[in-house]
């Protein structure tokens, strides 16, 4: 519709060096090359689910259920940034699921047996998590060994390690609780609390998730690192000979996943109050899920930063939506399917469509 | 060499702050809760038997880091500790991979073997190959209804449908409209199993939610929104300590007026009924059912009992805790083994 519309204005005004091209490097309209961005089918699908649930699911309406909503899509999507930015340098990382729990669990098995302020387990956590983010990348460097095999690996090890140690240390599967230790206050304010928006109760995970995702933006589209990641997707051996460090883009890029899974499981940690060592199993496939819904190739070389936030929205706003509009529960998973494929045809429809010549 | 002697170098400061920070962190302790504050607690202990040492398998569907199976396995060991048994505990959520486990446990030459039947009919055949093998073989947790056709010789339990059918009654009495059941794990037998027995009994409305139990941050939105598009909702029944203490937290968000019950405990959890957010739970005394399962092996090896008479099973719930008997038992819950 818009894109038979759009040309007739945006075709004349082609500057004048456009016109001595072979033709070849031809300026396609402004519409369709809008709707080549990876982002805008996700974006038309996530529309496209909002407006389905906007409509079968009244309750969907109230400020708070959106608030809602948010919340456990903001879960999802600080996740999903970092995740398609490893997936945009050509990688993926199957342990980020059982990271987040790996880093609640430091931290509060660290604050909890040594009796110390949580900020102290919250500071540990972060190393262990950057570490189990090198150890990653150092060892998909060092082998070059896909990451699949690299990743199962620590997430299988990973799997095991939260569940053996926190039996060995705590005596149970799950850690004590620590809200009435010093900092949680402190601690809580800043992973998990939330704010008055006209009257909605907002949790604070959401702004965090908009702030990483406007930075992850601006990396990838205006630093000289932005331009390392997709290069080393695109293809590591070119990129490697003008001088991109390879090396150091994977390993950060772990380490940055590393980090994603540091923050959502102190938001886990600070407002649950404890953590059981077997939680996370299979979270992984969904950071996944909405950094592939968002645009992200999963060959690498492609993507977006904003094209996960809608991806993680539509998870969230599918996953609660179909509990808002009070359908069989027996039938959930297999809903959520439906509609999660039905978005990413939408997406690949709107992209063909638009590339096409 | 040259490179990793300048690399060297270069780590020296990081060294050097990160035990900068640490040392500062030293000083960082808490001043309430922690390590410190958790009194040392003795467990419970009868003694030791010094009848020759025996070999017991316990092998189980327990999915990993689930604190209802750790209790189980605490009983367990506290037997195992009393009547000089070796314990050898093994667990998959998988049958086939549990029969195998239980396959394990014959070759081994066990003494005797408890397990669990989520799935009965993939534990017939190494059931009979363990009696066949001379092995005795008990039932626990799962299973009440399909023990006896096996052949065990005993089971310990709870019959999920008849606990479900005791908080459904227990709801009538609290004067309970419309409630909502909290399956964790969809397709979960058990977990069906008593929110059916609820749906038995209780005089109200109940609904069955599913929800992602290998993600809080779901599990809270998911009950958030349906309390949400449900204002008449006044019960939220849980099938597992944490998944109450989460529930009770979206009650809190959602403004709703409803209360929470729960099937089996935690340490969390007690304090959570004395503290009232959350109004009772159903306990199937997990720590019974793993001590007596390797109990009544010793009792059967050593003098020939079987507790039940072969012919009944021996129940183990539902027992309920509430404001007026929390007190007792939360000392016990304290210690991870109620």
């Amino acid at each position: 519709m818009t894109q038979q519309a759009e040309p007739a204005v945006t075709t004349p005004s082609a500057p004048g060096p456009s016109k001595e091209s072979d033709g070849r490097t031809q300026q396609r309209p402004l519409a369709l090359r809008l709707l080549a961005r990876p982002e805008v089918g996700v974006f038309l699908g996530a529309v496209a689910v909002l407006i389905f649930f906007l409509i079968t699911a009244p309750a969907v309406r109230d400020g708070s259920s959106m608030a809602n909503i948010l919340y456990q899509s903001s879960t999802i999507g600080i996740m999903a940034l970092p995740v398609a930015l490893l997936m945009i340098g050509g990688e993926f990382d199957l342990s980020s699921g059982v990271a987040v729990i790996t880093s609640a669990l430091t931290a509060s098995m660290t604050a909890y047996q040594l009796s110390m302020n949580v900020w102290v387990g919250v500071i540990v956590a972060l190393i262990v998590s950057l570490a189990v983010g090198l150890f990653n990348g150092w060892l998909l460097v060092k082998t070059g060994l896909p990451s699949f095999l690299v990743t199962l690996g620590t997430f299988l090890i990973l799997q095991g390690v939260n569940l053996a140690v926190t039996k060995l240390i705590t005596g149970n599967v799950a850690t004590d609780d620590i809200s009435d230790m010093d900092g949680f206050d402190q601690a809580k304010a800043l992973f998990a609390s939330s704010f008055d928006v006209g009257g909605v109760q907002v949790k604070i995970t959401v702004v965090w998730w908009l702030v990483f995702a406007a930075l992850a933006t601006w990396v990838l589209l205006r630093t000289k690192y932005g331009n390392w990641i997709f290069a080393v997707g695109g293809n590591q051996g070119s990129a490697r000979a003008v001088g991109v460090p390879v090396t150091f883009t994977k390993i950060s890029l772990f380490m940055l996943v590393g980090f994603g899974a540091w923050f959502v499981g102190m938001h886990q940690l600070f407002s649950f109050n404890t953590v059981q060592s077997g939680e996370g199993v299979g979270q992984e496939l969904i950071y996944i899920a909405a950094a592939v819904i968002g645009g992200c190739l999963l060959t690498g070389g492609a993507g977006s930063a904003i094209g996960p936030v809608f991806g993680a929205f539509m998870f969230g706003m599918v996953q609660q939506g179909i509990v808002y509009a009070g359908w069989n529960p027996d039938w959930f998973k297999a809903f959520l399917g439906v509609m999660l494929l039905g978005a990413v045809l939408i997406n690949l429809w709107v992209q063909r469509t638009a590339t096409r010549r | 060499m040259d490179r990793s002697y300048s690399r060297s170098r270069r780590l020296a400061p990081v060294v050097a702050v990160a035990a900068a920070a640490a040392l500062t962190l030293a000083g960082c302790s808490s001043s309430s809760g922690g390590k410190k504050a958790e009194e040392s607690a003795e467990g419970a202990s009868a003694g030791k038997a010094t009848t020759p040492r025996m070999t017991v398998a316990l092998v189980t569907h327990q999915s990993a880091g689930d604190t209802f199976w750790d209790i189980v396995r605490k009983g367990a060991e506290a037997a195992a500790a009393k009547d000089n048994i070796k314990l050898i505990y093994s667990n998959d959520p998988n049958a086939g991979n549990q029969a195998n486990l239980v396959q394990n446990a014959i070759d081994q030459k066990v003494d005797g073997i408890a397990i669990t039947l989520a799935k009965p009919d993939a534990m017939k055949d190494v059931v009979s190959k363990a009696k066949a093998a001379g092995i005795p073989v008990v039932g626990l947790n799962s299973g009440v209804s399909d023990w006896q056709k096996l052949g065990l010789t005993e089971f310990f339990g709870q019959d999920e449908t008849v606990a479900g059918e005791a908080l459904g009654k227990r709801l009538n009495e609290a004067g309970a409209k419309k409630a909502v059941c909290v399956i964790q794990e969809q397709g979960n037998i058990g977990l069906e199993q008593r929110c059916a027995g609820v749906k038995k009994t209780f005089e109200g409305d109940v609904e069955n939610l599913n929800v992602n139990g290998t993600d809080m941050p779901s599990v809270k939105s998911t009950i958030t929104a349906k309390l949400k598009t449900d204002s008449d909702i006044d019960y939220v029944v849980a099938l597992g300590a944490p998944y109450a203490l989460t529930a009770a937290q979206s009650v809190d968000e959602a403004g709703s007026k409803a209360k929470v019950a729960t099937f089996d405990l935690n340490k969390q959890l007690t304090g959570a009924i004395k503290d009232g957010s959350i109004e009772f739970a159903v306990d199937q005394q997990p720590y019974l059912q793993g001590y007596l399962a390797i109990d009544s092996l010793w009792l059967y090896k050593n003098n020939g009992n079987y507790m039940g008479g072969g012919e009944a099973p021996v129940l183990t719930g539902p027992a309920f805790v509430d404001k007026t008997n929390v007190e007792t038992i939360d000392k016990f819950a304290a210690k991870g083994t109620r």
